[in-house]
């Protein structure tokens, strides 16, 4: 529920999402939910020349289970407030 | 998605998925379930070679199970006209590995 929540308040970010197949997605978080699939909106693919395959592709749900890696900007970033809620989840879970 | 509508919004477009095997399948979105299982119409496969042209393979009426999906695109068809596909080149798009 913590990475739920904590996705639910990025929206409206760019993100850059790397899969687990090393395809790497950048768009505007839309929207996230309890699997952590990711909708992403203006997308555009990192490295289009070698991944051209989605070049008309400009919205797009990712499934969660493929994700690797959700690149952030350090902006969009409190470390101190993940550490605490990720300190009161391990307590409490 | 719990709280938003998902896929919802997608149905009846033209989209654009990639299978966990690396496959590019494009067609109509029918119907999704929970699971991501998804129901495409008129989909075809858009094959991808380094040696020659996309090559499109015509399917059919697919059920494509959940489990295999890594990525469901709405395709912009205004972009997609654009596309010479007997000229692009590119490496198939690799496995998923988790």
């Amino acid at each position: 529920m913590l990475f739920f929540s904590y996705f639910k308040d990025l929206v409206g970010r760019e993100v850059t999402v790397e899969l687990k197949n090393d395809l790497a997605i950048r768009g505007t978080l839309h929207s996230v939910d309890q699997y952590l699939n990711i909708k992403l909106e203006n997308t555009r693919v990192v490295d289009q020349e070698n991944y051209p395959h989605m070049l008309s592709v400009r919205n797009c749900f990712i499934r969660g289970s493929v994700v690797r890696y959700v690149q952030l900007p350090p902006e969009g970033v409190d470390v101190e407030l993940l550490h605490d809620a990720t300190r009161r989840e391990a307590r409490g879970g | 998605m719990s709280g938003g509508p998902g896929l919802e919004s997608l149905v009846d477009q033209t989209i654009s998925v990639i299978t966990n095997d690396g496959r590019n399948i494009v067609g109509i979105l029918k119907g999704f379930d929970q699971a991501t299982n998804i129901i495409l119409d008129e989909s075809h496969e858009r094959v991808y070679s380094t040696k020659e042209g996309v090559q499109q393979l015509v399917l059919g009426l697919y059920i494509i199970r959940g489990d295999n999906i890594s990525i469901v695109g709405e395709l912009d068809e205004e972009l997609d006209a654009n596309l010479d596909l007997s000229k692009l080149r590119a490496h198939p798009l690799k496995p998923v590995v988790h």
